[in-house]
């Protein structure tokens, strides 16, 4: 009788243990995000004002159109450590066609000697989705580890935004060009307007299209996604480019709200990218498992903690060991959780 | 009690989930002599070996080394007590010389050095003793892949085995580094070492084994004698089990059955031939480009007919179809379709030509675990579900939901994440998948392997209504009733090639275990007629 007792009550505590994490796990961003908004809502008002609000959604808009583009590559298994780099090289492109070349360094604002916004804009998208490309070339082609492709992408692309700026920030822009980064429509600012967007867009390409069903496929499980007759080289290919894209118009936007745009914009940015994403759930070692709406949670996590801890007056440091451990602990969790259920 | 017996396992069993692998198996192996092990795919060799290894612990049982009982831990135990195992992948360092691959961790000198001197002289030695000549410092990476067995041999000499087990060691090599091997297991055998030599040719096993014993399902059949035992003796009794389980052939009869042995390449192509396959070739890995995995295949598929692939593991069947299916690339062959050549290199190019394939490994080929049930089947149909890029939820979900009902597939729901099916469940979410895309010809490979009786009895009947609606299926199997009593007709396969085509009328077990089992030199003719 008494063995019966003894080994049946382990097993309860562990099926509820199990119940408990697949909430955790499935909103588990979520629930903590908010778990730290109420936080700092109390321990500071101001948090709350809608001032401050959107404040905290420009901060991350930039991470965050790059967390989308990375969100696509981490569900095929990849990751895409150039993001930064492309980010900063494109910026500089974007500048220099605005402004009618590099040579034109700190022109004062509002002179349009250029090639206009439009083509500016373009370039920088077109320079973003060529770097892709080549990266997706290597990994789809090539055959080499995603990576040490975007690792090499991520230094070449750093010393070609250096050759091309020769070192100098391109700076001053006129109010048409700021207002993409630095502009609001009604209170909300306009980079957040096109992370909002962009988010919607790709959820629903990854959710309702066939493309985001052969994303999850080629993610979940190569072999048997390549014997259903996908394409597995053009699927893989596509979301490095996917990823440029995100890059280059992200290299627009930062260059717009900076009002300038410089050859050192972006680095570290991969690691915030990535990290955002993974608390949000998608998972780097299993490929085709995450989703846009948790990379959208983990982002704004990193955001408002960083906000918060700032309005707290913690220093910016320990709000770098903090994020450390949270990255560690989200993948932990997702782990615990999914071991649970299985 | 016979003194000379090394080893002695005594009704040794062992369970799998669903499968009884061993049951109360006994086994002999003297000093000084060569012991061959044969049996069926399945048959229970592989178990046998792995617990003499250490690698997997028996359920109950007991061995006996040299008349002292002993509990094998783990395979390092297994070294230790003096009995080696020569997989047929070898565990070898391939950048390292033979020399540092024969005594690893073993090496002569001080804690720090290595005295190579003295490895050098130490390997000589004993290459010399096997009769062997390989230079001690050459790269195991670039000799071929007998002179890395020899390695292998060493290394387990150089550890004082008294037992060698040898699993499939003839498998990989040409006949005239056979005879170089079984040299070396003369010598073995001079020195007092007990062999046990596992292998599918028994032409070999007959030639230099002095006690041959038959495994089958698990069980001991028999232990012959090299003197007593004949290649038909072995067959026999490799096949002799009771007739079937659970299907009858009756009704395979109402079936429009095509004739064999019409001419392949006429002028006129036969219009109920769906498929046909002529000189499918491949090439082993680019590491070892010599040894040819598929060897000028040809055959013929007809509309409405399962035709059978016989062999044994290693024969080269799920290389064939994986060819066909553009799953791998093909070194020489051309496909026809209805009589038009055409040109398949990709799975996707393969579902264009109406062709579906239903994989070996269900978990690592055919399904994508984490995801839903209505993903999985409809995956390979989106591009008809699809409008303007998106999925037609609905659309999709009525045809899965079809599939699901036809199939019985148990499960809760439509969004059920296939991890969570059972075997048989998932094997037919596989089945289900491929039926949704209305294949003409459809590809299945070991489509009831690990699933319970229940469900392969529903995948059978599956299979005749399919045939009987004008499908033509190609079935892959090792387990030779199922293949006798679903297939029109029986491709036999060894070693990479076709040695017979059979009708099932003509077919019985053993002539089937008999074309499975030939060795190339002796079936030069048969290829030769077969290829017409």
């Amino acid at each position: 009788m008494q063995t019966v007792t003894a080994s049946s009550t382990p097993v309860r505590t562990r099926v509820r243990w199990g119940n408990l994490l697949n909430v955790v796990s499935r909103f588990g961003a979520l629930s903590f995000l908010t778990a730290l908004c109420i936080v700092f809502a109390i321990l500071e008002p101001a948090f709350l004002s809608t001032v401050n609000i959107f404040n905290v959604l420009r901060q991350v808009s930039i991470y965050g159109l790059l967390a989308v583009g990375m969100t696509f590559v981490i569900l095929t298994g990849g990751i895409d450590l150039s993001v930064g780099s492309l980010l900063a090289l494109s910026g500089l492109v974007c500048a220099a066609v605005e402004k009618g070349g590099t040579g034109l360094l700190s022109v004062t604002a509002g002179e349009a000697k250029g090639y206009g916004l439009l083509t500016a804009v373009v370039a920088a998208i077109v320079v973003g989705l060529a770097g892709g490309m080549l990266q997706g070339l290597g990994v789809s082609r090539l055959g080499v580890p995603p990576f040490i492709v975007t690792l090499g992408g991520m230094s070449a692309f750093r010393g070609a935004a250096l050759l091309f700026s020769q070192g100098q920030p391109i700076s001053g822009f006129r109010e048409a060009y700021r207002f993409w980064g630095q502009g609001m429509i009604g209170p909300v600012p306009v980079p957040v307007i096109f992370f909002l967007v962009f988010a919607a867009i790709a959820h629903i390409v990854l959710r309702y299209t066939k493309y985001g069903r052969h994303i999850y496929a080629v993610g979940g499980n190569r072999e048997a996604a390549r014997l259903s007759g996908l394409n597995i080289k053009w699927l893989v290919l596509s979301v490095y480019v996917i990823s440029g894209f995100f890059a280059g118009l992200s290299g627009f936007l930062l260059s717009s709200r900076l009002n300038s745009a410089e050859q050192v914009a972006g680095i570290g940015y991969e690691l915030t990218v990535i990290a955002g994403v993974v608390i949000g759930g998608t998972s780097l070692t299993r490929g085709g498992e995450g989703s846009i709406f948790g990379t959208v949670i983990g982002v704004l996590l990193i955001g408002v903690l960083s906000n918060g801890l700032t309005l707290l007056n913690v220093s910016s440091y320990f709000q770098q060991v903090i994020i450390g451990l949270i990255i560690v602990f989200a993948v932990f969790f997702d782990q615990l959780a999914k071991s649970a259920r299985r | 009690m016979d003194d000379n017996v090394l080893l002695r396992m005594e009704n040794v069993s062992k369970a799998f989930p669903g499968v009884q692998a061993l049951a109360r198996v006994s086994l002999e192996a003297r000093a000084g002599e060569i012991l061959g092990l044969v049996g069926e795919n399945g048959a229970g060799k592989s178990t046998l070996m792995k617990i003499l290894s250490g690698a997997y612990p028996m359920d109950s049982g007991q061995i006996y080394l040299q008349g002292q009982p002993i509990t094998i831990k783990d395979p390092h135990h297994a070294l230790q007590l003096g009995i080696s195992v020569i997989y047929q992948e070898f565990n070898l360092m391939p950048n390292l010389t033979v020399m540092e691959n024969i005594f690893v961790g073993r090496y002569p000198g001080d804690s720090i050095f290595v005295d190579y001197r003295q490895l050098f002289r130490q390997t000589e030695e004993l290459l010399s003793r096997l009769g062997v000549s390989l230079p001690p410092t050459a790269i195991v990476r670039d000799l071929s892949v007998a002179e890395q067995q020899m390695v292998e041999i060493a290394k387990a000499l150089s550890m004082q085995v008294r037992v060698i087990i040898m699993d499939e060691p003839t498998s990989a090599l040409s006949g005239a580094e056979v005879q170089v091997l079984f040299n070396i297991m003369r010598e073995l055998k001079r020195q007092g070492i007990a062999v046990i030599f596992i292998s599918h040719r028994l032409q070999e096993v007959l030639t230099i084994c002095d006690h041959i014993m038959v495994l089958r399902d698990g069980r001991n059949v028999g232990m012959l004698t090299a003197a007593e035992a004949t290649e038909d003796k072995l067959v026999s009794m490799m096949v002799g089990r009771s007739r079937d389980e659970f299907f009858h052939k009756e009704h395979r009869k109402s079936r429009v059955k095509a004739r064999p042995g019409a001419p392949q390449l006429s002028a006129v192509r036969q219009n109920d031939v769906i498929l046909e396959v002529r000189g499918l070739t491949r090439r082993g890995s680019k590491f070892d480009p010599s040894a040819i995995v598929v060897k000028d295949v040809s055959f013929d598929l007809r509309r409405g007919e399962i035709l059978g692939l016989a062999g044994l593991v290693g024969a080269g069947r799920t290389e064939t179809v994986r060819l066909i299916v553009g799953a791998d690339k093909r070194d020489a062959g051309e496909i026809y379709i209805d009589g038009v050549p055409v040109d398949i290199n990709s799975p996707l190019d393969a579902i264009r030509h109406g062709i579906g394939y239903v994989p070996e490994d269900r978990k690592e080929q055919g399904l994508i675990l984490n995801q839903a049930l209505h993903f999985n089947i409809s995956l390979p149909s989106l591009a008809r579900l699809t409008r303007f890029g998106f999925v037609g939820q609905a659309q999709e979900r009525q045809s899965v939901q079809q599939f699901v009902t036809q199939l019985q597939i148990r499960t809760p729901s439509l969004d059920q994440i296939v991890w969570n099916l059972s075997g048989g469940n998932q094997q037919k979410v596989v089945i289900a998948k491929w039926l949704m895309l209305r294949p003409k010809i459809l590809i299945m490979d070991e489509p009831t392997r690990g699933i319970d009786v229940g469900a392969k009895a529903e995948i059978y009947a599956l299979m005749d209504e399919l045939a009987r609606s004008g499908v033509s299926i190609i079935m892959v199997s090792s387990e030779l009733p199922e293949l006798l009593a679903m297939s029109d007709r029986i491709v036999c396969m060894a070693e990479g090639r076709v040695t017979a085509i059979l009708d099932v009328s003509e077919a019985t077990p053993e002539i089937v275990m008999r074309y499975c089992t030939v060795q190339h030199e002796t079936l030069h003719v048969e290829a030769v007629q077969s290829n017409g």
